[in-house]
């Protein structure tokens, strides 16, 4: 028998960068709020002994226990999904400030066109150039409306950066802090790009270069460059997280707790309002229901969609009929390169999450499409992030995998190679979807999400453009020998590419094609909320989270006004 | 070994191998082994007289065993990790760097034990794109491989794997790489895939894992290990050689 509690104005599912902004912005206009996270508590004082390459990155100490809880995978319908059984792919996050903790912290607005990418498209290109079976769409919301909750958030996180991208969209402030150094290596890029006509700027970083006190009062520190930063913890408190932000910011207002080792199973409802969620201490294996105003779903992409899935809310998406929007529309990324080999040995160990600088002149529509065979694009960049010896073993091609003359090769190499890299768009296909796993089970009984998730046409076209210009970049910064990527074929759940995994509960103006309304307020239920990639109508050209981070200053703005008024907030 | 049957099935193998086992280690490969980890050199009765209370100054050094209970087995992981990782001009190989030990001790922990792993059944043959699918665990993947590396090494050449010239293991280990050698719950090319990064993980992990032994992975790569800054270097023009530093000698 579950335990009833006390009803609370606000609960959050998760306590990371979406529950903790929703978390701070509630509890500070006066609403008790309650985040309920499977993970434990953690902060910078655990980080100072990080620096443990095996521990963190390899066997990712600070990520999901997949023993509890994973997802299914298979590319085609027509195949057998089977669990993830080892993390790969991507790294989902747990406890204590999320995936928000082990993030690089390269933080992007994304740009105007994305938000309006069907009709400026199909005005510019003729209506659907790529086919009907790929579901592109507004977001039901403009970036000129979003750009403040945009600003919101990079002044939270203290932003580095510099404001010289020509393509990027309108700002109503300056970056908060200055940006990173501008090490020899990013030079060298800022030359090339320069050469070739393209114009380089810093990556906007959440590894802060100075000091930073944001509007909340929480301190960030300036970035040591200690070279382990993505799949760590920060010891000096210098990388943007939740933990050091938005959690105290809640925190002090009284008005807030998280309950910690406690796994939300279900959203309750009745009558078209939810009423709270149910969880399970999984230390003690006791069972709660945990009764609210407001529910809000800041559980990451997969278990957002899950949660709304097992509690039976909304209508399933079905790709045979194209009917239904939960789990539609669910985007990945492409990761086109070049990899360059020098003479020279480069300082690559040194560096930080976010250090880098990037080109925006293939990404978006910020070039023309009319004779190509793709839409969209992908930043380029040189990032200096910190290569470390267990991961980093680069050999050029037809060197062997193992034995003597591999063991030379990595090791004259690791600080001899350089590399272009990107994050090409992805566009919602019919036939990428998520949904319920028939056969797999989580440690509380309840259904796996499974997704069946395949690169598409229009991946491997932007792939293959975004590649030639990638190495074009890495041969004028003058590396002896330049290999691009490989072409893609399937998707393959094994190696890492990226977190940033969209989709399956988009926001949009339609309910026929969308899970939420543009302050995120789910169609059906006034007061259930869905916070994070997950709604984002495709994924575009750049790291997700700058607007996950908007898009969550936005509900809470929309969660307070509806704490206030009651009732659809469009 | 030499003379064994070629057709011993691998459980009357297995029987003798125990016994076969203190042949073995008088063969180069652990004495080398042993002559690394302990000051006096020596043979394997030695080592596993002084295993049982170390009063010299190798105790609490990480050179014991956790997981593997005889020292066959572990012989032909020493020397296939040292095939994937070989002693060169540049420095030590994987048995100098400690990697048979670092592996011994991840298979009795967390990662042997696949804790952080989804392990419900049911289990089925997976496409390539869906990654590790087996009921067994790593410990037992490790364990069966090294036996049917045995076996192989067996059936090819009639000799121990432990004896074979490097040419001939690396024929076998080959073999595993391309997915010709048949294990049960799982296939070679991915025991294969695990050993390589074992292999790896060992080498350039922090030496408080056991690899890495004196950080000499580390040495040879020119990674400075566990630094707490580099915001005054990172700006240099000129490649930095710093001396690496381990989180155990950090307290
Ligand atoms: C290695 C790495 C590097 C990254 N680098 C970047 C980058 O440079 N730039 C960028 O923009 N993005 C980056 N990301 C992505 C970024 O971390 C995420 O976009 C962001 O953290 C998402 O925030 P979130 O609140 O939506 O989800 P999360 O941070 O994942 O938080 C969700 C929380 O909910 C909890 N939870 C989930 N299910 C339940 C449940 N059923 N019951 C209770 N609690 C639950 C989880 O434990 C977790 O704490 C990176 C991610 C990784 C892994
Ligand atoms: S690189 Fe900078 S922000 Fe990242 S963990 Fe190190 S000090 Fe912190």
């Amino acid at each position: 028998m579950a335990t009833t509690l006390d009803k609370v104005d606000v609960v959050t599912v998760g306590a990371g960068w979406t529950g903790g902004i929703i978390a701070a912005e509630a509890a500070k206009a006066g609403l008790k709020v309650v985040s309920i996270e499977r993970g434990r508590e953690r902060g910078t004082e655990d980080f100072l002994r990080v620096h443990d390459e095996y521990r963190y990155a390899i066997r990712y100490e600070l990520m999901q226990d997949l023993s509890k809880e994973t997802i299914t995978f298979r590319n085609k319908r027509d195949q057998r999904a089977l669990p993830m059984r080892t993390m790969g792919s991507f790294l989902l996050g747990e406890g204590l400030g999320g995936a928000g903790t082990h993030w690089n912290g390269q933080t992007w607005r994304f740009l105007p066109y994305d938000f309006e990418i069907k009709t400026l498209s199909d005005k510019k290109y003729g209506a659907d150039k790529l086919g009907p079976e790929y579901q592109l769409q507004d977001w039901g919301i403009t970036y000129d409306e979003l750009e403040p909750y945009y600003d919101t958030f990079e002044k939270t996180a203290g932003l580095s950066g510099d404001d010289t991208n020509p393509f990027a969209g309108k700002r109503s402030n300056p970056f908060p802090t200055p940006p990173m150094k501008k090490t020899p290596i990013l030079q060298k890029f800022e030359n090339a790009t320069k050469d070739l006509g393209y114009t380089a700027f810093m990556i906007p970083s959440a590894n802060l270069s100075e000091a930073y006190t944001n509007p909340d009062g929480q301190t960030i520190n300036a970035c040591m460059y200690c070279g382990f930063c993505e799949r760590f913890g920060c010891e000096y408190g210098a990388k943007t997280s939740p933990e050091i932000t938005v959690i105290p910011t809640a925190r002090e207002t009284g008005n807030f707790e998280v309950r910690f080792h406690s796994n939300v199973v279900e959203v309750l409802h009745e009558g078209g309002k939810a009423t709270g969620v149910r969880y399970v201490n999984w230390m003690s294996g006791e069972e709660f229901i945990q009764p609210a105003e407001t529910v809000v779903l800041t559980s990451y992409v997969m278990n957002n969609a899950k949660l709304l899935m097992v509690s039976d809310i909304g209508e399933m998406y079905d790709p045979k009929t194209g009917r239904g929007t939960l789990g539609r529309n669910y985007c990945y990324q492409i990761l086109p390169g070049a990899t360059g080999f020098f003479d020279e040995q480069f300082n690559t160990f040194m560096g930080a999450g976010s250090l880098g600088m990037a080109i925006d002149d293939f990404n978006g529509d910020n070039f023309d499409h009319s004779d190509l065979d793709f839409l969209h694009g992908s930043l380029l960049t040189m990032t200096q992030t910190g290569v470390r010896p267990i991961a980093t073993n680069p050999v050029p091609p037809d060197t062997p995998s193992w034995g003597a003359e591999f063991k030379k090769a990595s090791i004259e190499n690791y600080t001899r190679v350089l590399s272009v890299g990107s994050e090409g768009a992805s566009l919602p296909h019919r036939d990428n979807y998520l949904t319920l796993d028939p056969t797999y089970k989580d440690a509380y009984g309840v259904p796996l999400l499974q997704l069946t998730y395949n690169f598409t046409d229009q991946d491997r076209a932007l792939h293959k453009f975004i590649t030639e210009k990638a190495v074009e970049i890495m041969e004028e910064m003058g590396a002896k020998q330049t290999i691009g990527s490989n072409p893609i074929t399937d998707y393959d759940i094994v190696p890492y590419q990226t977190t940033h995994n969209t989709g399956g509960t988009v926001m949009g103006a339609d309910p026929a094609t969308s899970v939420v309304n543009n302050y995120l307020q789910h169609w059906d239920m006034d007061n259930l909320f869905v916070v994070g990639a997950g709604n984002f109508a495709h994924n575009g050209g750049y790291n997700p989270t700058g607007t996950v981070g908007a898009l969550a200053y936005r509900a809470a703005e929309g969660i307070i006004k509806y704490s206030k008024e009651g009732g659809s907030l469009v | 070994m030499a003379d064994e049957k070629k057709d011993v099935s691998r459980r009357d193998f297995l029987k003798t191998a125990g016994v076969a086992t203190g042949a073995l280690v008088g063969g180069g490969v652990i004495g080398g082994l042993i002559g690394y980890n302990a000051k006096d050199g020596g043979n394997a009765t030695k080592e596993g007289e002084r295993s049982g209370g170390r009063a010299d100054q190798s105790a609490g050094s990480p050179s014991g065993r956790m997981f593997f209970t005889n020292d066959h087995d572990f012989n032909i992981l020493s020397e296939a990790t040292e095939r994937i990782f070989p002693e060169d001009d540049l420095g030590p190989g994987a048995i100098g760097l400690g990697v048979p030990y670092f592996i011994d001790h991840q298979l009795a922990g967390a990662y042997g034990n696949n804790e952080k792993e989804y392990m419900q059944g049911p289990f089925y043959a997976p496409q390539a794109t869906q990654g590790y699918q087996s009921r067994l665990r790593r410990k037992d993947i490790f364990l069966q491989g090294i036996h049917k590396m045995e076996q192989e090494a067996q059936n090819r050449f009639e000799t121990s794997f432990a004896e074979l010239d490097g040419d001939q293991m690396d024929e076998i280990i080959t073999a595993f790489q391309k997915d010709e050698v048949e294990m049960e719950g799982v296939s070679a090319a991915f025991f294969f895939r695990l050993l390589r990064s074992a292999v790896l993980e060992g080498a350039y992990s922090d030496p408080m894992y056991g690899g890495n032994k004196g950080m000499e992975g580390w040495k040879m790569k020119g990674f400075p290990g566990h630094q707490a800054a580099y915001i005054d270097k990172i700006d240099s023009e000129d490649f930095v050689e710093i001396d690496p530093q381990s989180l155990g000698g950090h307290h």
